[in-house]
């Protein structure tokens, strides 16, 4: 089980930002967990293309020997921008609802009936 | 704790349970061995599309479709954060 | 927002030109080192932001205006569209211009080289396309969030 250490650090990321979306309150931090568990799904499509001693895809003063696979890099890299975009629209979202309601709670909110 | 917070604990831990048990039984971690695919793209890379880096070949000229849906995807996202701000004249 | 001090105005004078300049050569090197068009546009729009937020937004606002920032993303989402269409008689988002020897169309050595700044096609032209539309893309979402600031009361709760 040693050698799976970075498979162990994306459950571990997953979990904290589940444990941040149940138990706060504040919608700020709620959303600061989606953006952890974004994080460690991307992190675990880059852990899944290494080979052992291997150096990065790109032929530019290459050194010689094996290379890393590119293409879950590129689909990394296509993950990352739609996890900007859905933070940007939860962010203004939250911005409005302090706006109607006056606090962040989401136990003792008003648009809560 | 309130039965909310029991709720939420049980399955917390069924999570992490099911994704440690799927992170132990995944494959050694820098070990390949079927990249087809992959070591098509590298060996290719540099006469078909005639790009020193692989990763931007894959993300422009092999899967450029996918480029496209993301690009749609930052303008969506761009145009839903001025409507959501848009306020009325002299409100 | 308001303004910040002076010390900080300064210094955000200072380093603009060196953040732009970096944030292009990411872009425009995409095809030969690390990088690509969504990291360059990133790097920029983040350069921008470091000015909003040492100007204050209202500032900010009137030397950039809102208008003008998605007409240059339209100009960048319709070149990349274009460039992908132009290609059409072989397939869609076919490469036309790489191997032919016009502009950017040589073919480099194999194996490891140092990289030549003609090549790979249509893949530079794609580059600012999309540098182009990231960078007025990001900046205009930090600009109507810093603009939307001016509404709200003061206060609020502190909760866990």
């Amino acid at each position: 089980m040693i050698h799976n250490i970075p498979y162990l650090a994306v459950v571990a990321l997953v979990a904290i930002g589940f444990w941040a979306m149940i138990f706060r309150k504040n919608l700020i931090k709620v959303i600061i967990g989606i953006a952890i568990i974004e994080s460690g799904v991307n992190f675990f499509l880059v852990a899944l293309g290494y080979r052992s001693g291997a150096y990065a895809p790109i032929y530019t003063h290459a050194p010689s020997g094996q290379m890393v696979l590119p293409v879950p890099q590129a689909l990394t890299l296509t993950s990352i921008v739609i996890g900007v975009a859905v933070l940007a629209l939860m962010l203004s979202l939250a911005v409005q609802i302090y706006k109607k309601q006056g606090t962040l709670d989401t136990r003792k909110g008003v648009l809560k009936k | 704790m309130s039965k909310r917070d029991l709720v939420g604990v049980i399955s917390l831990l069924i999570l992490i349970g099911f994704l440690g048990l799927g992170a132990a039984s995944m494959r050694e971690f820098g070990v390949v061995d079927r990249a087809y695919m992959d070591d098509y793209i590298i060996s290719h890379s540099q006469d078909e599309v005639g790009a020193n880096n692989a990763v931007t070949s894959v993300v422009f000229d092999y899967r450029g479709f996918d480029t496209l849906g993301e690009a749609t995807i930052l303008f969506a996202a761009v145009v839903g954060v001025i409507v959501i701000f848009r306020r009325e004249v002299h409100e | 927002m308001s303004e910040m001090s002076k010390i900080v105005r300064s210094i955000s004078n200072l380093l603009l030109p060196f953040i732009l300049i970096y944030g292009f050569y990411i872009i425009l090197h995409g095809h030969l080192t690390p990088g690509g068009g969504f990291q360059g546009g990133a790097v920029v729009a983040s350069g921008l932001v470091m000015v909003l937020v040492a100007y204050g937004s209202e500032r900010f606002a009137s030397w950039v205006k809102e208008k003008h920032l998605s007409v240059l993303e339209s100009i960048g989402a319709l070149g990349f569209i274009s460039l992908a269409f132009l290609g059409l008689s072989t397939a869609f988002f076919y490469n036309f211009l790489a191997g032919k020897g016009g502009l950017f169309g040589d073919i480099p050595p194999e194996g490891s080289n140092p990289g030549a700044l003609n090549t790979a096609g249509t893949l530079p032209l794609m580059n600012l396309a999309v540098g182009l539309k990231v960078i007025a893309g990001l900046a205009s979402i930090v600009l109507v969030m810093g603009l939307a600031s001016h509404y709200f009361k003061q206060g609020g709760e502190n909760d866990t």
